[in-house]
């Protein structure tokens, strides 16, 4: 594969005894969806939080447009491109939805050690703001404060908040956990809109979500990759129906 | 600066981390279990001093009073665990420093009521007034080295407690993860009482053997607070281990650095810049000491905490 | 936008409210109005009652009031339990007074030294803080004043453990003589309303919403970008050399220093009283030194044991009135500061 936007290889992560993540590697081309998908304990979470930079693993590499992100913080890595939507909501629940997304987009303006000009008032923030929740469906709910959104509208603000640093990789810990069949349709709905123009790599369980959004599918056992493919690949594949022995969803 | 008085300066600093050992291993405990910051403990350690001296003074006996001072302290603390402290354990630690703040306020008035505002004055008992040879040929008070002894003997059985018997299986691991503790089926609320209680006790000791060398006086359980967390952040929250390595730095730091630096610092500046910065310095060593530990390892050396 | 109103799956319960930073208009912007009008006036009535002691006291009210509001930034909208936040009370004293030992009386001098040394404290000991959190970091801010105050002590040209008089108070110019007890009290008033309007400002900049995001979840803050060491570093240099200028003040206001300014139950005090009046408000803490302040005067007119009452008092605040006496008012609008 040509030089891809988001390069792991050999990733690995041991708490005490247990392998959390072995040897993994994988690689998100540009506009591509990569779903990585697998068993409760898999490593998915682990995954993604060496990715963002909060865990820091014992050995491999992450490179994203051939950068080495080794060492770099969290917030340096979401200056290079590397965004994340939590698996657990992690909002700023004191603050308005259109403040939670203008945070994002401030922080992405320049430095903040600015006392003077206030910040919630400021067009160049709140424009792009406001233009983010429109595009995902909360445009009338950008006065509301966070804490108070429904559930499946804070997920929506977790994919609003990341998308307003202008990521080039997007990192989704399963987006639609928790939400109901029709908020989890919309959610999906709102992703595909997504797909070919922003690569992203997507841990999820929903199949239905897997299988309308990735390009290609890591499947994770036990912290080890262990088949990358196609969706129609990744569905023949004996290891990994083995691995979800009596799950009838890949069948 | 002899030998003799290099010797002296060390057991004084181990005599200081012994008291200070006492009052941080309660203390790291119930930070650790309970996650609950507790500033009224030197209030224990303040009413163990006070009950200890009164009845040392009215029976004559230290014995005796250490017999009851130490019960009377641990029933105290008992007492304003169930009253004021079990609601604390929910809230966050902003909550727990006030209110246990403001207990500190309750109590230094309420013993300067029954006492007095004036420091009480006792003197070591006659029986422990004379020195002991522990290195052949250096005399050392008997009193302090009872303290050093009964130090060593009360970490020793700590020890022994929390890596020997059921109770202490309970105890770390209830220090190492409270959740999972709990989720296994250990009553947490039980086992926090009973830490509390022997925090209490040796605090109640450390007070009644504080009694006759430092002055008993309200808010005398402030200063040494201060010096026991600078232990416990040395130390790391959760670990009798931390709490003993921690206090023996401290109490020898300090110690060491009080009795030594000035006349170290005139060997190299004029007698009255070593005058003035000879103990400015010497009082802030322990806590540049602190910060340095805690640059390099920010949960402190021993940290019991994983969960 | 008004408060949303109750419905389906709105969250209306306490928290949605409960940590909403204050407001402007409304029911809080006319307490602001009328305390400080009245605050305006204590001097005018003082004079007319002939009791001259009430601008002595209330003066120190607002002396305290502006502590109280220095350590509001870090704590009620930064998050950052600072229980050593009196140690820069002791270094802004200590400068004012050091300066008028050697000579130098002039206020254009002190007083910016005061807040210059206090903001370089602050840093240092930030530097070291703000790399632990929770537990640790209460205790560590502790422990720091605390090194402060027996390196008070331990500085016998300084006074030590007695302290020292201050020479002179600082002088400035013109009409503005710290020497009449009126002009000093309306300096002291204009500062804190002073501070008051800039704190605001500041808390709704750019600045001051990233270190409101730390507070309300770190995490998050870092994972979208933001680096909050260094803002939350700068906040807290800031609440200190603001600390300082109240020391200074202090300093003149008792003509005398002691280490005592730094003791770490200070800090508590301080504390106390931005709970009681009412955590990230900014309002809250002029209002919760005011209370606290006369209540002690009072109380200690019927006994000097008036801090067996107090002690429980502020369990109690804390146990059950957590918003303090600004949260019994009704909200205003979300999100400004």
């Amino acid at each position: 594969m040509p030089d891809a936007l988001l390069e792991v290889r050999g990733l690995t992560k041991r708490f005490g005894g247990v392998v959390a993540t072995d040897h993994v590697s994988l690689e998100v081309a540009d506009g591509e969806t990569l779903a990585v998908i697998g068993p409760n304990g898999a490593g998915k979470t682990t995954l993604i939080g060496q990715l963002a930079g909060e865990i820091p693993p014992d050995a491999g590499t992450i490179r994203l447009a051939g950068r080495d992100l080794a060492r770099l913080g969290v917030h340096a890595r979401s200056h290079l491109g590397l965004a994340r939507s939590f698996q657990i909501t992690s909002v700023f629940r004191e603050f308005t939805a259109l403040d939670n997304v203008a945070l994002a987009v401030q922080a992405h303006g320049g430095h903040s050690f600015r006392f003077w000009r206030p910040a919630r008032v400021d067009p160049a923030l709140r424009g792009p703001a406001a233009a983010i929740l429109e595009s995902i469906g909360l445009a009338d709910r950008g006065d509301v404060p966070a804490g108070s959104l429904a559930h499946g509208e804070q997920r929506q603000l977790e994919i609003a908040m990341a998308l307003a640093t202008r990521p080039r990789v997007l990192l989704l810990d399963e987006p639609v956990a928790g939400m109901g069949l029709e908020e989890s349709h919309r959610m999906v709905g709102f992703l595909r809109t997504l797909k070919g123009r922003q690569s992203m790599l997507l841990v999820e369980h929903d199949m239905d979500a897997v299988f309308a959004l990735a390009d290609r599918i890591a499947v994770m056992v036990y912290g080890r990759v262990i088949a990358t493919g196609s969706p129609a690949e990744v569905r023949l594949n004996a290891e990994v129906r083995r691995a979800y022995l009596g799950e009838d969803r890949l069948a | 600066m002899t030998a003799y008085l290099v010797l002296e300066q060390c057991l004084n600093g181990l005599q200081l981390g012994v008291m200070l050992f006492l009052m941080a291993a309660g203390l790291t405990l119930v930070f650790g279990i309970m996650n609950l910051v507790n500033l009224a403990h030197g209030s224990l350690y303040m009413v163990g001093a006070y009950l200890a001296t009164s009845l040392f003074q009215w029976t004559g006996s230290f014995l005796l009073a250490a017999l009851l001072a130490v019960p009377a302290t641990l029933l105290v603390g008992m007492a304003v665990e169930i009253v004021a402290l079990r609601t604390l354990y929910e809230r966050d630690h902003l909550d727990q420093v006030l209110a246990t703040f403001g207990l500190i306020l309750f109590f230094n008035e309420l013993v300067a009521i029954v006492w007095g505002r004036s420091a009480l004055y006792t003197s070591v008992p006659v029986a422990l007034a004379g020195h002991v040879e522990i290195v052949p040929g250096a005399p050392y008070p008997a009193y302090r080295a009872l303290i050093i002894a009964i130090g060593l003997v009360v970490a020793l059985l700590l020890y022994l407690l929390v890596s020997r018997t059921r109770v202490g299986m309970l105890i770390r691991a209830g220090a190492s993860n409270r959740t999972m503790a709990s989720a296994l089926g250990v009553n947490i609320r039980l086992l926090c009482t009973l830490v509390f209680g022997l925090g209490a006790a040796l605090a109640g000791l450390a007070g009644l053997l504080a009694g006759p060398l430092y002055t008993v006086q309200p808010g005398m359980g402030d200063q040494i607070l201060i010096q026991v967390f600078v232990v416990i952040v040395i130390g790391g929250i959760g670990s009798i281990r931390g709490a003993l390595v921690g206090a023996v730095v401290v109490g020898t730091v300090d110690t060491l650095g009080r009795a030594f630096l000035r006349p170290m610092l005139s060997t190299v500046l004029s007698p009255s810049a070593a005058d003035s910065a000879g103990p400015a310095l010497a009082s802030m060593l322990i806590y540049v000491l602190m910060a340095t530990v805690l640059f390099f390892r920010p949960q402190g050396l021993f940290p019991a905490r994983t969960g | 936008m008004r408060r949303p109103l109750a419905g389906a799956g709105q969250d209306t319960s306490p928290l949605a409210g409960r940590r909403a930073v204050g407001v402007q208009v409304g029911v809080r912007g006319l307490v602001l109005t009328v305390g400080l009008a009245g605050l305006a006036l204590v001097p005018p009535i003082a004079a007319w009652v002939g009791e001259p002691f009430y601008v002595d006291l209330f003066r120190r009210v607002l002396i305290f009031a502006l502590a109280a509001v220095s350590l509001d930034f870090i704590l009620g909208y930064g998050g950052m339990v600072s229980f050593g936040h009196a140690a820069y009370l002791g270094v802004g004293a200590y400068v004012v007074g050091i300066l008028a030992l050697h000579g130098v009386q002039s206020g254009f001098v002190q007083w910016p030294a005061a807040m210059l040394v206090s903001l370089l404290v602050a840093l240092a000991i930030g530097a070291v803080s703000l790399r632990t959190s929770g537990v640790y970091f209460i205790m560590i801010t502790l422990a720091f004043a605390q090194m402060l105050y027996y390196l008070g002590i331990s500085i016998e040209e300084y006074g030590g453990d007695d302290g020292m008089r201050l020479v002179a108070r600082s002088r400035f110019a013109g009409p503005i003589d710290l020497d009449d007890p009126s002009v000093f009290y309306y300096v002291v008033l204009g500062i804190l309303v002073l501070a008051l309007a800039l704190g605001r400002r500041l808390l709704n900049s750019r600045f001051g919403m990233v270190v409101r995001a730390a507070r309300s979840n770190e995490r998050r803050t870092e994972a979208i970008g933001f680096p909050t060491f260094r803002y939350k570093l700068t906040a807290f240099a800031l609440a200190g050399a603001l600390c300082g200028l109240a020391g200074a003040l202090l300093a003149n206001q008792t003509e005398y220093l002691t280490p005592g300014f730094t003791h770490w139950t200070r800090s508590g005090e301080i504390m106390f009283m931005v709970i009681l009046g009412g955590m990230g408000t900014l309002v809250g803490p002029v209002l919760g030194a005011l209370v606290l302040l006369l209540l002690e005067d009072v109380l200690s007119g019927y006994t000097e044991h008036w801090q067996i009452v107090l002690g429980p008092f502020l369990v109690l605040i804390v146990l059950f009135a957590k918003r303090g006496l600004l949260g019994l008012l009704p909200e205003g609008r979300r999100g400004d500061a």
